[in-house]
């Protein structure tokens, strides 16, 4: 690691009545955990490394001020979901549609580590309605902003603002990126089927054909679905319909089409913000902080066990304050208080229900540090 | 005079991008230091042609990559002469991919002919080029000065030069390929014919328009994650592991990223010395002049500021607004509310047109609070941004409104969106839809849907304002919004002749090709003969030495 590296990255808080507080740098950790305790923030972010520590930026040449690298991050937020979502809307989450946060977690991380060859990445739970993708490689972590923006280019599917209607389009041949994500998608199709009743237009007025077919335009197939749609009463249905005619219309024609898996992708594939992944000053809220409006803390996700993940379930800020309480009263008990501070912290958050994610955390920087190990002793990665 | 009569050997001034000598010796005795130099270059030619291949070592190739600044003195005239030239041949380019599909037979023709027209190395290169790959090296370099001072200027000329890049890449032979990657010190590992087996369906899936036998045949190459950006970027090549597995017809994708990288941080560099070019009195009019005629105006100095009331904006909006922001307009009275994306867009059009920060806060305000935002709100969370592109926050810029090459290429909308270019963002469906509501006739929809199809946006939205405000022929080559409102006021107010004149007599082709690759940049602000002016008054500038 570079030299004052640390010193050189960009804290951001929060203060109550929504005061931020950007560019401040610290010499150490435990000046940066000083200052939380002083400032008590509502909320912690974390930008990029520059080029100078940012709390001195005023002491250099404007232009010299710079940006230098920070992880490649990735935001999903089940917002940008809402035109297919009808369970909720804007910040309101279910475990009905965090199925399609999983579905998205699954794709991106895969492409990730296959197509980008990417070693380290943390997902985080934001604390209320979308999860964090914290890429750390060496290599990436110096990505330009354009470089960023291809990345998240190459991920996306969904495409076209309020004036499209048809948001996925497929070329005659599927690159293996969109074929590889499919395949994960099966596997994940029953959840997505009882999740979006609405898939298909089913719920409210069964007559009217969803939305998403009058982009179905060029679709041979578009006139007799809109036929016979009606008559199918719930999406599942609908779905089969659907597939059974275009598998019909394929036989009988060479030209390629993917009319089916259009309107799946629409419906399921990954809605990265682009803005969030482009700039490399962007800050982003720090893993394990507090979510303001819920309370909830932003812990990290293992993959291992992504299914079981509930949102609803990680530990809030009151919790954490009773258990910790309640830790303490039996402590008092049995041990006198002769410990020192900071070792008796390190292991209070133990005696709570944060501890399995700070595990979770523990071996991804583990993981990293035994990496970064590997490299300076010469062993030779290819 | 506008500059003084002692010029200097400018190879000075070029001099400038070896940040090594700032020394200002310029010569004292005004016309003879000027023709001295003329001499002088005239001398040293000769003597370098005598010498054999000294020139060769200085251009072994008829494509660069611009790395090195060019070192010799050079006349003001020369300096003047090169910089036209290359600014006239960039305006071609610009015109040629507006109007042609790039890379078609047309293109090539048109573009291939300038070239030869105007001096530039052409084609494989005859074996005397010295003349044209000098004359390419410095005129570049001199365009990097003017147009290295903001965002938009930069965009432009790099957009410029890379396509032209991409012309005369593409007109070299596989041989002078190879040699130049190697020059540039691009060239790959190739992956072994057994990898290639391995991976052939993939390969076939990423690459589009390859055949099963074409990638047999094809040399695909691994490059490394970041030089192959714009191909992933589309998802035109195969990813596996940090690597790209680009065919060797994609190769070019590969060198313009490279190259446009290097321009990019070039120019940003030469940014920062320019205070010592602009100090020199001659040549800050010059650069500017030169800069701002070709690109037109940015919009950012308004002479209307304050003359638009918040009232007239629903009619003016209908009227004389382009069609981006006509449903930025809309999509902001139905919801009350905009995305970042379109808050900037039409924000700064609005600044733009006229509107003053207390206005446009007002308008924003009173908009929003309709919605989900309250007052108190606004305040805190979107009054910033106003003041900010107002450059009353922050770093202090003052934005400029965005033009509609800025609008089409970059930040596309996404879910819940409604900036961009309306005719490059919308399903062709609801375009159509939309259009209908507005009443245009079905033949107009019809020519519109054809322009979209063949990508020519703007020349879409030119169709648009042809068929809104009823006119045959809009006399302006449409590329900024702004501008855009400012004929539509001008032609609604009637103090602008509708029907463009073309009663002069056009003797010769040169004449028609100066007219036509002057029309589209110069928005104009008065008349629509200002683009001849806009062009004779730069040559007449040149000239005066």
């Amino acid at each position: 690691v570079a030299k004052n590296y640390f010193q050189r990255r960009e804290f951001s808080f929060t203060l109550r009545d929504d005061i931020y507080v950007r560019y401040q740098s610290f010499n150490s950790p435990q000046e940066l955990e000083k200052e939380m305790q002083k400032m008590n923030p509502y909320k912690i972010d974390v930008g990029a490394v520059y080029s100078h520590r940012p709390s001195q930026r005023n002491t250099v040449h404007m232009g010299a001020f710079q940006a230098q690298e920070k992880e490649l991050v990735f935001d999903i937020d089940m917002t940008d979901y809402d035109d297919v979502r009808r369970c909720c809307s804007s910040a309101e989450i279910c475990s009905k549609c965090w199925t399609l946060m999983t579905i998205a977690i699954r794709i991106i991380d895969r492409a990730l580590v296959e197509d980008f060859g990417v070693k380290h990445r943390l997902w985080v739970y934001s604390g209320r309605r979308g999860v964090h993708c914290w890429v750390c490689d060496d290599s990436i972590r110096k990505w330009s902003s354009a470089l960023r923006s291809a990345a998240v280019e190459y991920l996306t599917l969904v495409k076209g603002g309020s004036e499209s209607v048809k948001k996925v389009n497929l070329a005659d041949s599927i690159h293996p990126f969109i074929r590889r994500s499919l395949l994960r998608f099966t596997d994940a199709l029953a959840d997505v089927k009882q999740v979006s009743a609405d898939l298909l237009g089913c719920r409210g007025q069964v007559s009217s054909p969803p939305a998403v077919l009058m982009g179905v335009n060029g679709s041979p197939v578009r006139e007799s679905l809109l036929r016979e749609f009606p008559k199918k009463r719930d999406s599942v249905q609908r779905w089969e319909l659907l597939k059974t005619k275009m598998d019909k219309h394929r036989a009988s024609s060479k030209k390629a089409c993917h009319t089916e898996w259009e309107i799946m992708l629409q419906y399921c594939f990954p809605r990265l913000d682009i803005n969030v992944s482009r700039g490399v000053g962007h800050l982003l809220k720090s893993p394990f902080s507090v979510h303001p409006k819920t309370g909830r803390v932003s812990v990290p996700i293992d993959l291992q066990c992504l299914d079981q993940f509930d949102p609803f379930a990680v530990p809030t800020i009151s919790g954490l304050c009773s258990e910790l309480d309640a830790a303490n009263e039996e402590d008092g008990e049995k041990e006198n208080e002769a410990e020192p501070g900071a070792k008796r912290r390190t292991r209070d958050y133990k005696k709570t229900s944060l501890a399995p994610y700070v595990r979770v955390f523990e071996q991804f920087v583990e993981e990293m540090d035994k990496w970064r190990k590997g490299w300076s002793g010469g062993g030779s990665e290819l | 005079m506008l500059y003084s009569p002692n010029p200097p050997p400018l190879g000075r001034i070029l001099h400038l991008y070896n940040s090594t000598s700032r020394k200002r010796s310029w010569g004292s005795s005004g016309q003879r230091f000027h023709l001295n130099t003329m001499e002088f270059s005239r001398e040293r030619r000769l003597k370098a042609r005598l010498a054999g291949d000294r020139r060769g070592d200085l251009y072994p190739h008829s494509l660069q990559f611009y790395l090195q600044p060019p070192t010799e003195n050079i006349s003001l005239a020369e300096f003047e002469n090169f910089a036209i030239d290359r600014l006239k041949l960039l305006k071609l380019v610009e015109n040629l991919g507006v109007s042609y599909v790039k890379g078609s037979e047309e293109y090539k023709s048109k573009l291939g002919h300038e070239l030869r027209k105007l001096k530039f190395p052409y084609r494989v290169l005859a074996e005397d080029d010295y003349d044209a790959r000098r004359k390419d090296h410095i005129s570049h370099f001199i365009l990097r000065l003017a147009y290295c001072q903001s965002e938009d200027l930069r965009r432009w000329f790099i957009q410029q030069e890379i396509d032209l890049f991409r012309y005369r890449f593409n007109e070299l032979t596989d041989v002078l390929v190879q040699k130049f990657l190697k020059y540039v010190n691009l060239s790959y590992e190739a992956i072994s014919e057994e990898v290639k087996e391995k991976l052939s369906v993939q390969l076939l899936n990423s690459t589009p328009g390859l055949s099963g036998a074409k990638v047999e045949e094809l040399v695909f190459y691994k490059v490394p994650l970041p030089d192959a950006m714009d191909l992933f970027r589309v998802r035109r090549v195969y990813l596996l592991n940090g690597i790209a597995y680009v065919p060797h017809t994609d190769i070019i994708a590969i060198v313009l990223n490279n190259y446009r990288i290097k321009l990019s941080k070039a120019l940003a560099l030469t940014a920062r010395s320019l205070p010592a070019v602009q100090s020199d009195e001659r040549l800050q009019p010059l650069l500017n002049h030169l800069s701002h005629s070709y690109i037109g105006p940015d919009y950012s100095i308004q002479k209307n500021t304050g003359k638009i009331s918040l009232e007239l904006i629903d009619a003016l909006s209908v009227k004389s607004f382009p069609l981006c922001m006509r449903q930025l307009h809309k999509a902001l009275r139905d919801n009350h509310h905009l995305r970042h994306g379109g808050r900037i867009q039409y924000g700064l059009f609005l600044k733009g047109i006229g509107l003053t920060l207390e206005q446009a806060l007002q308008f924003w305000k009173s908009e929003f609070i309709k919605g989900k935002v309250d007052a108190d709100k606004f305040d805190k969370g979107y009054a910033y941004s106003i003041r900010h592109s107002y450059g009353k926050e922050g770093k202090r810029t003052d934005y400029t409104p965005f033009s509609c090459m800025k609008i089409i290429l970059s930040n596309p909308p996404s879910q819940g969106d409604y900036h961009g270019c309306p005719f490059r963002h919308s399903d062709p469906e609801l375009l159509k839809q939309k259009l209908q509501s507005y009443k245009i006739p079905p033949t107009g929809i019809t020519q519109i849907l054809e322009l979209v199809k063949g990508m020519h946006y703007q020349l879409a939205c030119q169709k648009y304002f042809q068929l809104t405000h009823d006119v045959d022929d809009i006399g302006f080559s449409l590329n900024h919004p702004n501008q855009y409102f400012a004929e539509s006021q001008k032609l609604l107010s009637g103090g602008r002749e509708v029907k463009k004149e073309t009663s002069e007599p056009e003797s010769s082709q040169q004449k028609l090709s100066n007219q036509k690759s002057t029309n589209s940049s110069s928005i104009l602000t008065s008349s629509n003969t200002d683009a001849d002016i806009e062009l004779e008054g730069l040559d007449a500038y040149f000239t005066e030495d």
